[in-house]
């Protein structure tokens, strides 16, 4: 490195300036003109001057082992042919995401750029689109759940779920103890353990008796007094509705919290945390709208009661009015909020899943009370009529008869299961997901979405699975 | 100019000890009001809580801030001001006034390690 | 953007028999919901509103047209890198082979997916100069709070327990403070120095066997290039601590100078900044998690691998700190990262950065005569005003001086979108800006003038900034009454 003029100065092995000069790229609007003025305007003779404060040692002089630039045309190659390696199955599963239909609607909404490509709406002055929206799904979710209030959603249920735990812990103040039924979710589970592990808080598993949460057990926990809250799941993992009757009171006895995480499409026609006296809601609201998509993104919704309000993470959208006296929306209550807070910040959460509001809000829009009631018609309909159909089949049983669910069941399975699984996968099937933990459990999803003639395809090919899986 | 009162204990975190006999009451500072701005919400402690010199007891917030309250001194609270709880803008018409918690000191001693009005004053320059 | 507001909701467009939807008829009729336990069964109604298909289009584009994004305008917002949102990364993100997978899938129908994810892994692995990524968080703070969680899980399987501090500089974004607190680390502040970096010699004192780690972001929160970042980097790893690079500005360093190279060990990356996926108005984002070798082990679960056989698998790895999200994070915004990638491809990457610099250094040079600048010299992707400067309205002294605020707010009127405003918190008035590499010198030329024309305003005309925006769908709204009369529903209004 040499000084010139007081200035560092470095020469560069290749020069990006002078590549960029002999092909121009489409998101970089620089002329070769623009950026001699404005070179000389910043006081720099090139792009590489820029840096020449970094310790020569720190800058990194290779090319980096990356592919080409790409064409429009080859990328869409690329990554199309990336998308036919996947094969997409008709779906029988469930097990936390459900492939309830989006209406062509919702993407065509989604895709207004006005929305998606807005960042946090801090000037509420020019963003009244992105909180009016959030201002209906926080309506609509506190309403689904029987909640007073919904936060601007978390970024999944499992993260949901977790943030639900710590709320119980800071709400609580001197107690550090929660309560989680093994009936969740194993994938939810591993999150919100993941999370007690590092924010420190006594995370104890209720034991499941018949496929639902063993209330004895938890009653017995509750007498140590010293639980800040309890989070139960409905439907359960095995898809069973569980009877929350006296839990609430119960809880509320010995001052622990109640959450409830319920699969979203569900609050629709289930009786809401809220009717069960729950103090938090929480969950996964995939099932309203959003396609499975390999995971993610989704969104997590958290509901509370007014008493919480300050306890509960995340955004929140809150109606005033501007000088004028217009009604309008702004972002508010942020004196709870991670960035403001610090050091005794409970929750890091900054923004959350702002445009999975918008499909939820404009998936229930459409669908309206009447939609969300049917789609629940039919897939409970669909999983009570394959429950029973499977059971004619050779190796199928009941694995918590008499259970009540609704659109999702769990059966025991004598063959072997991933044989099974593999040969419906050929005839383009999921068929259901093996329950973790139990060797011979398979549990089984219906949505809307499925044709009778689906159906009976599906049970055929199971059929023809089952004596396959028998002979090998 | 924050207004400071003669005769009261204060703390560098902006708290103030208005001690009655065996009891003191605690706010928050004149200066403390002004600096956060419209308070929206405070949160008390409840009555019987034990609170401890230096440790937190409860939180006032405004529209763009939430500051922890820091306890000046050490005992158990007997009353709390349920004024605020409907009305929390009274501490910016009067923040000295309009104490927060109402609490039984353990250790006369510890007044000893705060600051004077004067002091206090000098600090908030 | 439409300047007239539209403001309705969704509820005051509903009539009672209206639908929205159309679906097929119920062909298993036998069960029925009412089959069900009462007691089991939701009691009150619901209040989704019963609207129909085209009433529901215009009510969300009439809402749109009130919504100010990158494709409406420039959006100098700092530390938020609001580049362009490439249109082919949407399509390829929407394509069916991708959407309509199923997460439970077996991993032998997804190979393509889990390529992409792996492909993306790599990637990112080369460019932050680091061993291994992961995808699975899914947001910026979430991939502080995994990457901290590694920190923990490699102090802990070193059965060095007492490590519960870590170290945040004063500047820090405050989602520095508040992920380490979520993650049980008692946080430990370093103070800057004058020139707004970290100062080494207040370092020294708190480095022990107590440290974790230490938590920085280079370019820091003022955009400027911490030069002892060597040091640092030594200081607290020769005291048995990790050093955690926050990626929030890597935008300007990529192809330039990689966190691995200058010493960091983990590092969390945003792609809805700097590899261009939307935000989507807040989320979802997507905040991978890389580590230098040795420390892959702790990556969250499920991992994804590359076998000998060339197929991918997922793993659960019982060293892994555990599990952050139910699968492999927001996958929908990894594709538009990977399309934005082989877009650019080796050739561009690098120069992403350096025109974000000389856009951002630009700016600054044309304005310091108006905005005061607390920091001179080159900046990188960003860079802060401290307010208008005193002869511009900008006085403090002076009781009714023209805040940030007001500048801000007077800057909608003109059709761009506010810096980002009141942080870093060491200035009183800090306007934080960031143009992004994909602004073009015209679009910069525009914005500088009104800039000008403002702070001329701001001493001319000073009530006219008191009041603005004057040109927006709503104008200045009550924050008081937001909180103090809190309606957060549709009920409550």
């Amino acid at each position: 490195m040499k000084t010139e003029n007081g200035k560092l100065t470095r020469r560069f092995p290749f020069s990006h300036f002078r590549f960029h000069i002999v092909k121009p790229m489409k998101y970089f609007p620089h002329t070769a003109n623009d950026l001699q003025e404005m070179l000389k305007v910043v006081g720099v003779g090139s792009l590489e001057e820029l840096y020449s404060e970094i310790p020569e040692e720190l800058i990194f002089n290779k090319e980096l082992n990356l592919p080409s630039a790409m064409s429009e045309i080859e990328v869409r190659r690329v990554i199309g042919q990336l998308a036919q390696e996947n094969k997409p199955l008709v779906s029988f599963a469930g097990a936390g995401v459900y492939d309830h239909y989006t209406p062509s609607v919702v993407p065509y909404i989604a895709s207004r750029s006005e929305f998606s490509t807005s960042y946090t709406p801090y000037q509420a002055e020019i963003s009244q689109g992105t909180l009016q929206y959030i201002f209906e799904y926080q309506t609509m979710m506190a309403d689904l759940t029987g909640m007073d209030i919904s936060n601007a959603s978390m970024y999944d249920g499992s993260t949901a779920t977790a943030e639900a735990m710590m709320m119980c812990v800071a709400a609580a103040k001197k107690r550090n103890k929660v309560l989680i039924s093994e009936t969740f979710n194993p994938a939810v589970m591993r999150v919100v353990e993941t999370y007690a592990k590092y924010h420190g808080v006594d995370l104890v598993k209720v034991g499941a008796k018949d496929g639902v949460t063993d209330m004895q057990a938890l009653h017995a926990l509750l007498e140590g007094d010293d639980v800040a809250g309890v989070l139960v799941a409905q439907p359960n993992y095995y898809g069973i509705i569980e009877d929350f009757s006296g839990l609430a009171e119960k809880c509320h006895a010995h001052k622990a919290l109640l959450a409830i995480n319920t699969m979203a499409s569900a609050l629709g026609v289930l009786k809401s945390p809220g009717e069960w006296g729950a103090d938090i809601a929480c969950g996964e609201a995939q099932s309203l709208g959003i396609p499975t998509c390999y995971g993610g993104p989704y969104i997590g919704y958290l509901c509370t009661t007014n008493a919480l309000i300050r306890k509960m993470p995340g955004r929140l959208v809150g109606a005033t009015t501007d000088v004028d006296g217009k009604r309008c929306f702004v972002l508010t209550m942020q004196a709870r909020e991670q960035h403001i807070r610090r050091e005794k910040a409970t929750s890091n959460i900054c923004t959350a899943q702002g445009f999975m509001c918008l499909y939820v809000a404009s998936y229930l829009a459409l669908m309206g009370k009447k939609g969300l009631h049917e789609v629940n018609e039919i897939s409970y309909g669909g999983a009570h009529e394959l429950k029973e159909r499977l059971l004619g089949i050779e190796g199928f049983a009941e694995a918590y008869l008499g259970q009540p669910f609704l659109n999702e069941f769990t059966l025991r399975y004598s063959g072997n299961i991933d044989a099974l699984q593999g040969y419906l996968c050929q005839k383009g099937f999921i068929a259901g997901v093996k329950a973790e933990g139990k060797a011979d459990e398979m549990i089984f999803a219906v949505t809307e979405q499925r044709s009778a003639e689906e159906m009976d395809r599906f049970l055929c090919a199971i059929a023809e699975g089952v004596k396959e899986s028998i002979n090998q | 100019m924050a207004k400071v009162i003669e005769g009261l204990y204060y703390s560098e975190s902006h708290e103030y000890v208005r001690v009655d006999g065996e009891y003191g009451y605690v706010g928050i500072t004149d200066y403390a009001q002004e600096q956060l701005g419209n308070v929206v919400y405070v949160d008390m402690p409840e009555v019987d809580d034990e609170v401890t010199a230096g440790e937190d007891f409860g939180a006032v917030e405004s529209v763009k801030a939430a500051s922890d309250l820091i306890s000046p001194v050490s005992g158990v609270v007997v009353e709390i001001n349920e004024d605020l709880e409907d009305q929390p803008e009274l501490i910016n018409q009067d923040a000295f006034e309009n104490w927060i918690m109402k609490v039984k000191i353990a250790d006369p001693s510890e007044l000893e390690g705060l600051m004077s009005a004067s002091e206090y004053e000098s600090t908030c320059k | 953007m439409n300047k007239t507001y539209y403001g309705k909701l969704i509820f005051e467009l509903s009539t009672p028999g209206c639908i929205g939807y159309s679906l097929p008829e119920n062909k298993w009729c036998k069960h029925k919901l009412t089959d069900l336990p009462e007691h089991l069964l939701r009691a009150e109604d619901t209040i989704l509103p019963e609207v129909d298909e085209l009433s529901v289009v215009r009510h969300y584009t009439n809402m749109s047209n009130n919504n100010f994004g990158v494709d409406t305008g420039f959006y100098p917002l700092g530390s938020c890198t609001m580049k362009y949102n490439p249109k082919i990364n949407e399509e390829m993100a929407a394509l069916p082979g991708f959407v309509a997978l199923h997460p439970h899938q077996p991993v032998a129908t997804s190979q393509g997916a889990l390529a992409l994810y792996y492909n993306v892994q790599k990637s990112l692995s080369e460019i932050a100069g680091l061993h291994e990524f992961t995808l699975n968080p899914f947001a910026g703070a979430h991939g502080e709070l995994t990457g901290l969680m590694v920190i923990r899980r490699y102090h802990e399987k070193r059965g060095d327990v007492k490590r519960t501090k870590i170290i945040v500089p004063d500047s820090a974004h405050g989602t520095n403070p508040a992920s380490a607190a979520v993650c049980g680390l008692q946080i430990v502040e370093v103070k800057s120095t004058p020139d707004g970096t970290v100062d080494v010699e207040d370092l020294k004192p708190l480095l022990g066997d107590d440290i974790a780690g230490m938590m920085m972001t280079n370019p820091n929160t003022l955009g400027i290039f911490e030069k002892k970042i060597p040091e640092i980097a030594r200081l607290v790893h020769e005291c048995g601590g990790l050093m955690y690079y926050d990626g929030a500005n890597l935008n300007p360093m990529l192809g330039v100078c990689r966190p691995g190279d200058m010493g960091f060990d983990v590092m969390h990356i945003n792609l809805h900044k700097t590899f261009s996926t939307p935000h989507g108005g807040g989320g979802p984002g997507s905040g991978p998690v890389g580590v230098r070798k040795g420390l892959e082990e702790y990556l969250p679960n499920p991992q994804v691998k590359l076998k000998q056989d060339g197929t991918y698998a997922l793993e659960y790895n019982p060293e892994s700190l555990g599990a952050v999200s139910a699968f492999l994070g927001n996958y929908g915004v990894v594709i538009r990262a990977y399309a934005y990638l082989l877009t650019l491809g080796k050739e561009n990457v690098p120069l992403a950065g350096k025109l974000s610099v000389l856009n951002a250094n630009y700016i600054k040079e044309c304005l310091k005569g108006y905005y005061k600048l607390p920091i001179d010299g080159l900046c990188k992707h960003e860079f802060v005003f401290d307010g208008l400067r005193e002869e511009y309205g900008g006085d403090h002294h002076d009781a009714g001086h023209v805040t940030t605020l007001d500048v801000a707010k007077r800057l909608l009127d003109y059709g761009f979108h506010a810096p980002t405003i009141y942080f870093p918190l060491l200035f009183h008035e800090a306007m934080m800006i960031e143009p992004t590499e994909t602004e073009s010198k015209k679009t910069l030329d525009e914005f500088i003038e009104v800039m000008k024309k403002i702070a001329i305003e701001a001493r001319d005309q000073r009530e006219m900034l008191k009041t603005a925006p004057h040109d927006t769908p709503v104008r200045r709204l009550d924050d008081v009454k937001a909180v103090k009369e809190p309606k957060f529903t549709y009920k409550t209004l």
